[in-house]
């Protein structure tokens, strides 16, 4: 299968008791758009870590690019960009100086396009202040940048749009689309309708859960 | 999967809890047996019919108890370890539950160990408690059992417990002979010559013999209680599963 | 040939790279937070003030006591600094990044422990004296003190991390920490304190320096791998 990125066999999840997923399995392909859709306590952050590799709580397989995903662990973090609940933004940091920190961590990134994409999310003239005095959603636009920022070709993003206004999640949705039809795949959670025409595929996991035990 | 195959098949057969549950069902009762004769036998041999210490008379036969429940002590630690690491290192989940069953056995046999050792320090030494080398790396070793099941007991999900307690023990492996080794350099910095415990120049055959008898009948007694502690995990964790609710279906 | 040493050459600067904007970062952090940098240091001041007003204040019987001390209070500040050191990361989401990341975790553990160690472990170090004198600490035993520190610091905080990346999901991790890792300082405090014992005395240090120096090395070599076990055994949950 190596036209699919990422494959999901027979998936089994259970916490605290309850089966969150049982037999999921998907697949997706480049220039695919995912939207993971269920109740709150579905399981959507969950299966969202474990697509990642943050959480190893799981049964069944997953390969990358036709690989066992746990064989070719730094080939896919190369190739992963997770954008998850919490921000991963240091208060007393700056833009520009978390953006700095964040671009180390992946070397494919070059440092010299952060001031671009700072603009791109609405953030010029922020570079230097203090994330503490910048507002929730700036602050959540601080995170995003790192979409503006990365050439991986597999996103997966956990409520990307959360305090955002609907200009930016335009925007947003634009680069998505954009992303996909580079050829990248999105895989992502949220609670906005989605306004992308185009290759969007949902997935419920209301109605993977196994029963209850 | 194919690095796998080098070992025996056993191994992988351990790595099914069911079919733990039914081998140490299996070995149970003559480990059972084994231990209560041992330990029987064991006392009487060494309570009647060893000769008494020149130096010390009578008081010296606590080192039946003492002894035994030292080395297991250690012996529980190095197990948790090796049993923390094949669970890391291969995902067993019946290693994981091997090192949590394991903790508390050892913890106690510790304390036995430092109970049985001030209890010997009072006639000896004239008081219950002297910073000697054993006693201290005991007390330590103490100390290392407690923060196991303190993080065992503080992690709510039950593999990352058991993973953060296995990475927990092999830091505590690999820092025992340092600990060992430095509490006995303090030791002699501190208190040269002292009458040293169990370092006896040479024990006869008459009173190392129950000693061996109640060592080995000490390991049986701990291998009973690990695999009764164990298909107690095993039952609790696998309460979910097929076979568990046959079984108590059964019964 | 050359395309592959050229892209050996990016990777060992990207690596490098990476070492130093992680310490450049953590540097960042804790000079805008500056209670993290300060709180151990006075509690450091204040342990060693608790001696004198609980014994004694006879400066014969302090200066007996004072190696001890000394190496206790600063045992207890690393250990008191050491839950801040990954659970920041871990409540605004960074960990998860460094985590995914495709860098070795190793590097970036130990260039966080050791810009940590610079601002806690090192300014202890620096601070000692002040501590000797209050405590009566003959001038001889100085440099005793202070190098038995330099050596034993960054142990304490290499192992202190390991603890700290065990409890980095617990909401109470401050008391787990310290039953889990004060049972591991116990070599460093022996060995420290009979160092500064040794300068006292004027006996030679070299051998106990050594032994610090040799638990560094194994430290070194082996708490990054059992702080990257347990940071991602952690982030699991």
């Amino acid at each position: 299968m190596p036209d699919q990125l990422l494959t999901v066999q027979n998936l089994f999840c259970e916490r605290d008791d309850r089966v969150l997923f049982n037999r999921l399995g998907f697949s997706v392909a480049p220039g695919e758009i995912i939207q993971i859709e269920g109740q709150n306590g579905s399981g959507k952050t969950t299966l969202m870590r474990i697509l990642s590799g943050l959480s190893r709580h799981y049964e069944g397989d997953i390969f990358w690019r036709g690989e066992p995903v746990e064989q070719v662990r730094d080939d896919f973090c190369r190739d992963l960009l997770y954008f998850g609940h919490q921000a991963g933004v240091k208060a007393v940091l700056t833009p520009q100086e978390n953006l700095r920190w964040y671009a180390a961590l992946s070397p494919a990134i070059n440092a010299a396009d952060i001031d671009h994409a700072l603009e791109q999310v609405g953030l010029r003239g922020f570079e230097d202040v203090p994330c503490h005095s910048l507002s929730a959603g700036q602050n959540r636009r601080v995170s995003l940048a790192r979409l503006y920022l990365s050439k991986a070709p597999l996103w997966i993003l956990d409520e990307p749009f959360t305090a955002i206004d609907k200009k930016g999640v335009a925007a947003k949705e634009a680069l998505l689309l954009r992303h996909a039809q580079r050829g990248g795949s999105v895989i992502l959670t949220t609670h906005h309708e989605l306004g992308i025409r185009g290759p969007v595929r949902k997935i419920n996991l209301d109605q993977c859960a196994g029963t209850s035990t | 999967m194919a690095e796998k195959k080098w070992m025996p098949r056993w191994f992988y057969q351990l790595a099914s809890p069911r079919w733990c549950y039914q081998i140490t069902g299996k070995l149970l009762p003559g480990f059972a047996v084994a231990a209560l004769l041992l330990l029987a036998g064991g006392s009487i041999w060494a309570l009647m019919f060893a000769p008494a210490d020149y130096q010390q008379g009578n008081s010296f036969r606590i080192i039946y108890l003492h002894v035994p429940s030292a080395i297991l002590a250690q012996s529980a630690y190095m197990l948790m370890a090796v049993a923390g690491a094949i669970g890391l290192i291969w995902k067993m989940k019946v290693a994981d539950m091997v090192l949590k069953s394991a903790a508390p056995i050892g913890a106690s046999m510790a304390v036995l160990a430092l109970a049985t050792g001030a209890i010997w320090g009072k006639p000896t030494w004239g008081s219950w408690w002297v910073w000697d080398a054993r006693l201290t790396s005991m007390l330590i070793l103490f100390f290392l059992y407690l923060g196991v099941m303190a993080l065992n007991s503080a992690i709510e999900n039950e593999s990352t417990a058991a993973q953060a307690s296995a990475v927990l023990s092999l830091v505590g492996v690999v820092n025992i002979p340092i600990i060992k080794y430095s509490v006995e350099w303090w030791n002699t910095l501190h208190q040269p010559a002292t009458f040293k415990l169990t370092e006896k120049p040479a024990m006869p055959a008459e009173m190392w013999v129950p000693l061996l008898v109640m060592v080995i009948g000490f390991y049986c007694l701990f291998a009973v209680s690990l695999m009764m502690r164990l298909r107690n995990e095993i039952i609790w964790r696998e309460r979910r599963t097929g076979w568990v609710r046959e079984l108590l279906i059964k019964q | 040939m050359t395309m592959q040493t050229n892209s050996e050459d990016l990777q060992r600067q990207s690596l490098s790279g990476l070492f130093w904007a992680t310490c450049r970062r953590e540097y960042l952090l804790s000079f805008r937070r500056k209670s993290d940098l300060v709180n151990p240091l006075i509690f450091f001041l204040m342990v060693a003030t608790l001696f004198p007003l609980g014994v004694s204040p006879e400066p014969g019987f302090l200066a007996q006591l004072a190696p001890g001390v000394v190496w206790v209070a600063a045992l207890l500040s690393t250990l008191l600094s050491m839950d801040a050191l990954f659970r920041s990361d871990y409540e605004d989401g960074s960990l998860e990044q460094l985590l995914l990341s495709p860098q070795p975790l190793f590097l970036v553990v130990l260039a966080k422990v050791l810009a940590h160690w610079s601002v806690t472990g090192l300014a202890l170090t620096v601070m000692a004296p002040l501590l000797g004198l209050m405590l009566f600490l003959p001038a001889e035993g100085m440099p005793g003190l202070m190098l038995s520190l330099l050596l034993g610091t960054p142990t304490l905080s290499l192992v202190g991390a390991i603890g700290a990346a065990l409890t980095v999901g617990l909401r109470k991790g401050g008391v787990l920490i310290s039953l889990l890792v004060l049972p591991l300082y116990i070599p460093v405090l022996i060995f420290g304190s009979s160092a500064v014992q040794a300068a006292v005395t004027g006996l030679p240090l070299g051998g106990y320096l050594a032994l610090l120096g040799a638990l560094l090395a194994l430290a070194l070599g082996l708490a990054p791998l059992a702080i990257s076990a347990a940071l991602r055994i952690s982030m699991s949950s």
